[in-house]
């Protein structure tokens, strides 16, 4: 229990400059930062990024880092959500040059550092696949790798964010499985699974219980308690199985 | 663990930030011993409800308040009623962690 924990200066807000814009998907993109003084940060953690209009009104949320500890300039990948005060600006109004305002890295218990022991068992759902993302972006860096899977939880084949990024890792890497499952259509030529994540699902596709694995699971707050409970059911231990949930709608 | 139809369900890793702001320790890792059922659970896994103007943190076990935290006027208050234990890993320094 003493990944990430530590003492030091109480966390500031710091100005980030925005290097680059690049869509992901139609309405994910990711943005590139560069933070001054950044203190370097563990697969998992986040920021949170505080935007303030001109009548002072101030916005603040949280977003996963999607880079990976070896990368100076941290990535944050945003998805737009319907109405969202924050996901609208930085996904449609942030370009190149833009500053914002954000403090961090942030959190230590939702980390993975390639030295802990055990397969990686990693199951999102839509944005949850950020933080995830960097764990798996920061093992490709590793000489010595634990066995991977993914697990992921996507509307539709369109929404999946690093798709051909994730599609190039695999198949560079035979300890490594990507599995998809779309929740809202079956377009052609679809090999995956479909419909969401549940104990059948998780027996079929995320590593069992004898072989001890590390579990992060990350999305929706209804997405993450229904696989947790998915997963306690299975019969893996609670304390393995670390949890973080995004906010609202369950609706994957 | 309880269950509502609370749109701002969030957990423990969400108040990171905001307790980051008072301690100058790694919340998330710290473990808190709930008064109400002696459950251990690390600060990223306590239920959060509401963040910015006001967060509180249940425990996941039995549900009772462990913490409230609230910022009146430009000052923190820092209401531990559910925490019996805190614990905290006397570590490095968050820079040499990382
Ligand atoms: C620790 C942590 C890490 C996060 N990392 C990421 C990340 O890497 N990428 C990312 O895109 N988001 C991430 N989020 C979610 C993010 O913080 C915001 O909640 C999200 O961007 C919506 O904010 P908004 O201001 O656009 O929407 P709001 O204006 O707050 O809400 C608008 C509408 O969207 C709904 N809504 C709010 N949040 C969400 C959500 N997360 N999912 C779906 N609907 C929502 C609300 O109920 C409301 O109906 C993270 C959240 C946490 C707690
Ligand atoms: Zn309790």
């Amino acid at each position: 229990m003493t990944e990430g924990a530590d003492s030091g200066p109480r966390l500031v807000w710091r100005e980030a400059e925005v290097l680059a814009v690049v869509a992901e998907t139609a309405s994910a993109r990711s943005i590139t930062l560069r933070v001054p003084d950044w203190p370097g940060h563990a697969a998992g953690q986040h920021v949170d990024v505080r935007l303030t209009a001109d009548d002072g009104y101030q916005a603040q949320r949280s977003y996963s880092i999607a880079s990976p500890p070896e990368q100076a300039d941290i990535v944050l990948t945003v998805e737009r959500v319907e109405d969202g005060e924050v996901s609208s600006y930085l996904t449609e109004e942030t370009r190149p040059g833009d500053r914002l305002e954000l403090r961090g890295p942030i959190g230590g218990y939702f980390t993975w550092t390639g030295t802990l022991p055990g397969p990686l068992q990693l199951v999102g759902g839509g944005s949850g696949i950020v933080p995830l993302m960097a764990m798996l972006r920061h093992r490709a860096n590793e000489r010595t790798r634990p066995a991977a899977r993914l697990l992921s939880s996507w509307r539709t084949r369109d929404a999946i964010i690093y798709r051909d990024e994730l599609e190039r890792l695999a198949s560079d890497d035979p300890q490594l499985a990507v599995v998809h499952t779309l929740t809202r259509e079956s377009p052609p030529g679809w090999s995956g699974p479909r419909g969401r994540i549940d104990a059948d699902m998780l027996r079929a596709f995320a590593y069992a219980p004898e072989q001890q694995p590390r579990l992060y699971v990350c999305g929706p707050t209804p997405f993450v308690e229904a696989v947790a409970d998915a997963l306690v059911q299975l019969g893996h231990a609670p304390e393995c199985i670390k949890t973080e949930r995004f906010g609202p709608t369950g609706d994957r | 663990m309880e269950r509502t139809t609370d749109d701002l369900r969030l957990d423990g890793n969400a108040a990171a930030g905001l307790l980051g702001e008072i301690f100058a320790f790694e919340t998330t890792t710290a473990i808190t011993i709930c008064s109400g059922c002696d459950r251990a659970s690390p600060v990223g896994t306590l239920v959060l409800y509401g963040q910015h103007m006001g967060a509180v943190l249940r425990c996941p076990g039995c549900g009772q308040v462990m913490m409230v935290v609230t910022r009146p006027h430009g000052e923190w208050w820092l209401d531990l009623r559910g925490v019996r234990i805190m614990r905290v890993a006397a570590g490095p320094s968050r820079d040499q962690a990382r």
